[in-house]
Formats: structure tokens, sequence, C-alpha cells
């Protein structure tokens, strides 16, 4: 047994190292000095102050920033609302409800995205960062809905039933006891699907127009044009900030 | 009574099925009737009811490309579960602190944007990459090899790109098998070979199939691996449907295949699902 479990971590040391090699050698040459980035020349911060003063890449982070805040926030909102109705309502046409919530996880994104520029093209919806967010609701919303409802599931209903035989009303049950037991699913929700929306090419890549460049999509149009060091800067920045986002999630669930 | 006794309930539910069904279930609908449609002259669409866009379909020309995307979302699938199965067990039967470190490590990749991990990959497969710096160095090779915009790089980009997908629900598998029954078995003279088959498996089944469904379905349908590792050389379905809508802009056809996709998906994936329900409980 001991021997099969050695052999067994020695294989799981080799994806780990499948898993970080590649990040890791780029992380390395966002600070080579050469500007052919194959070979290493010497450390150099340079193609991160590039960065800095690349105007376009801060408009695309900020519009990144908006569509990710704006999905999130409408994913949150009516997502609630539609969990806590699912789960303790009594709801008409379920299995329809059901699939209607499912498929737009299950569905190749390709798909969802040439459905949508399909859409917004024959409604003569001019394409930008309304269209974008809409897109992006899309995928955020169901999901929200799934990890809310599988929240509410193990929250007993006996805590509510017990505030209302102590007087308070349907709404005021929900606000001083439900809703405090799932903050703690909002707020993993909500980083979830903020990170999805920071993250999407997909969507975004169909569903977006003229002024309308999101970071995902400065960073494609990045990469047609050559792989440059300024990549590989950024690319590091990219995979910082999903760490330190993980950081927070799990730091929020300790708590 | 509990909180179904909210004065109108609907409510809660309406703005999540309007938006839904407004930005989903209508655009699917839409690109459901386009499919039947004819392409315009100048690549518009005719209102003409036809079958011809799925005829098309069966044209061979298309053939290799849905048997790439098959063949690699399934090689894609069933590598994912031989290279994670083992370090989804180490972690199981780790210490609970080593298992949370595990599991950050494993979370990382899955939260680190897509399109820089798979540009990691064009970085160190291109021509002038990592790779073929390192063996003409050493004296391996003569001349670089063409590694990218290969099947092989698609393959790799893939099976990269997904593997955390399959790591995690195995891992919640093993979790929640207790060594004892190993060790019950081991007490019973079974070798290492049969307990893992006759003990482990088994009882891992359901995150298994989860970790499958979870690794196909976005292999099967994957845009932005084969888009930058593959270019025209690999095409799979999701580069192909791209290419119909954005470059020939043939948008019929590009429904047709599009549906077929969903098929794929549908086909492969319901099955597993429903034998996922039957073997989790």
């Amino acid at each position: 047994m001991n021997r099969s479990f050695r052999w067994l971590t020695g294989m799981s040391v080799g994806t780990l190292v499948f898993l970080y090699g590649p990040i890791l050698v780029i992380l390395i040459f966002s600070f080579n000095a050469s500007k052919i980035s194959a070979t290493w020349e010497g450390g150099t911060l340079h193609w991160y102050g590039q960065l800095a003063g690349d105007h376009s890449l801060w408009l695309a982070t900020s519009n990144s920033l908006l569509v990710g805040t704006v999905s999130t926030l409408v994913a949150l909102v009516l997502g609630l609302g539609a969990a806590v109705f699912l789960e303790r309502g009594r709801v008409l046409g379920q299995p329809l409800i059901e699939g209607i919530l499912l498929l737009p996880l299950v569905i190749p994104e390709v798909m969802l995205g040439v459905a949508l520029l399909l859409f917004f093209v024959m409604l003569d919806w001019p394409l930008g960062l309304t269209t974008v967010t809409a897109g992006h609701c899309v995928f955020n919303l169901p999901l929200v809905i799934m990890v809310l409802r599988a929240r509410l599931r193990k929250i007993d209903p006996v805590w509510e039933l017990a505030a209302r035989d102590l007087g308070a009303s349907p709404w005021q049950a929900f606000v001083h006891v439900t809703f405090p037991l799932l903050r703690p699913a909002m707020l993993g929700a909500g980083l979830m699907a903020f990170t999805l929306s920071l993250d999407d090419f997909v969507v975004t890549f169909f569903t977006t127009g003229p002024g309308a460049t999101t970071l995902p999509l400065k960073v494609f149009s990045m990469m047609r044009t050559g792989i440059t060091p300024e990549i590989n800067a950024l690319s590091a920045i990219l995979v910082t900030v999903s760490m330190l986002l993980i950081g927070i999630s799990l730091a929020f669930q300790r708590k | 009574m509990t909180v179904s006794s909210l004065r109108q309930p609907s409510l809660l539910l309406l703005p999540t099925l309007l938006v839904l069904g407004v930005f989903f279930c209508i655009p699917l609908l839409l690109m459901f009737v386009v499919s039947f449609a004819s392409r315009g002259l100048y690549g518009g669409l005719e209102w003409v009811f036809t079958v011809e866009n799925y005829q098309r379909l069966a044209d061979p020309l298309y053939w290799t490309i849905y048997g790439r995307s098959l063949f690699l979302a399934v090689t894609t699938t069933v590598v994912c579960l031989i290279i994670g199965f083992p370090l989804a067990y180490v972690m199981a039967r780790s210490s609970p602190r080593m298992q949370t470190l595990l599991l950050v490590l494993v979370m990382i990749p899955f939260w680190t944007n897509f399109l820089v991990r798979t540009y990691a990959w064009m970085f160190l497969l291109r021509t002038e990459g990592l790779f073929n710096s390192l063996f003409l160095h050493v004296g391996i090779l003569d001349a670089p090899l063409d590694l990218l915009y290969t099947n092989g790089a698609v393959f790799i980009g893939l099976v990269y790109g997904y593997l955390p997908f399959m790591i995690l629900p195995l891992y919640v598998a093993l979790e929640r098998i207790s060594p004892s029954l190993e060790e019950a078995a081991h007490d019973l003279y079974a070798g290492s070979v049969s307990v893992f088959r006759h003990v482990v498996i088994p009882l891992a089944k359901p995150g298994i199939v989860a970790g499958c469904i979870l690794v196909f379905i976005p292999s099967i349908g994957a845009f932005i691996t084969p888009h930058l590792l593959g270019g025209g050389q690999s095409m799979m379905l999701g580069t192909l449907i791209q290419h119909e809508f954005l470059v020939v802009r043939d948008w019929p056809f590009g429904s047709a295949i599009s549906f077929l996709l969903m098929l794929l998906v549908l086909v492969v994936g319901v099955p597993l699902f429903k034998g996922r329900r039957l073997w989790g409980s």
C-alpha cells in the first residue's frame, strides 16, 4: 500500500508541475529583457511600465469591471428571488423552468455567442457594452441561482417558521432570518459570477461592438498581432489577480 | 406556511424568466428558425424554407472536423481522467492541512483566465518558442519543429485547460470514501490493484461521471483552444461555427452546425447525467 501511494504521490507531483509549469514560465519571462523572449537576457520591469502607459488597456479594464459589476449585481438580485421561490414556493411547470435554468450552463459557449449575435443583429440592436452585459447575465444568472439553491436546501425552514410563529411577517422572516443565513452563499456566488464575467472571452467576442473592448478581448487582439513580452506581463498580472480573488473568497469562507 | 406565503411569489421568478426568455430562449429559437432559412446572395438571409443546411452537414468535407472534434474531446476526457485520478486520490488521503493546500493549488488554474493559460502553450510551442529553443540548444534537434497549429497542440491545450474540471469532482467523490473500507479489503488479502478496482473505482463512480461530463462538454464545443493552438490547420466544431458566422457569413449553415453540436453534447451528456443520478443515490 505504502509503495503504491508513493507512486501516486510521484504522479501527482508530475500533474502539478504540468499545471503550473507553463504559468510559471510566463511569469518568469514577463521580467525578461529580451524582446525576442525565448532566451533570457536579464531582468527588467520595462514591459510592466509599457503596459501602465497603454491607455487602451486601462479602458478595456474599466469596461471589464463595469460589465462584471453590472452582470453580477443583476444575477445576484434576480437570482436571489428566483432561488428563494424555487426552493420555498410552489412552482408551476417546474421541469420546464429547471431546463431553462440548466441549459445555459450546459450548451457550448460558442453556441450561446452566435445565437445572441444573430438575435441582436436581426433586431438591429447596436452591439456594445449593453449587449455584452446581457450575454454575461445569461450565464451568471443560472450559476448564481444554482449556488443559492444549494445553500437554501441546507437551511432548515424551521427557522423561518419559528420567526413566523413569533409574529414576523413573511418579509420580516426573510430579511431577519433567511437572508443572513444566505449571506455567505451570496458572497461566494457573487465572486464566482464576477470572476467568470471578467474572464469571459467567447460570449463577449460575439456580442461586442465598436468601442466595447473588454480585457480578454484586448489580450486576444494583442496575441493576434504577435507574441510580445507585454502579453507575458499582462498574463502575469491576470494570474496574480485570480490568485488574490481566490484568497479573498477563501478568507470569507473561513469566517 | 413559509416564504411561499409572500404575497406575490411569482414576482420573484418573473424577472429571471424574462431575462433568460429574452436573451436565451428567443435567440436559440431564432437560430433554430434561421437554420431552415436560405442564404441570400450577398450573405444576408432569405426567408425561404429549406432543409439544405442540414443536408450539407453530411458533406464529406466536414467529416474530418466532426471526427477530429469527437476524437479530441474523447481523448481529452480519458487522459484527464487518467492523470487527474492519482492527484485527486492523493488529495483525498492527505492530512486536512495538506488537503486545503492542494485544493487551492488545483483551484488557482481553475480560476485563471483561460485565454492566458492557452497563451502559455502558444509561448512554449511556437517555432521560436521555449521548447524549440531548448531542444536546439541541447542539440536534440537540428531544425525547429512545427509544434504549434497541430492536432497535438490542440490536444495538449484541451487537457491543460480542462484538467481542473476533472480533478475537483473526483476529489469530492474520493474524499467521501472512508479509508477503513480500503483497509478492510487489504485485511481480506486484496492486493492494491484489486482494492482499487473493486472498492475505490465503484465508490468513486459519481465523481468519475461528473468529471467526464465537465470535461467532455466544453472540449467538444471548444473555441479558444482550437482557434489559438490549432489555427486553420486543426479546426473543430467551435471554430467551424465561428468561421461560418463571421468569415463566410453563412448564418443558416452556421446555425445548423450549432444544432449538430448541441445534439452531440446532449447525446453524450444526458445519458451520463441520468446515470449519475442513479449512481449518486
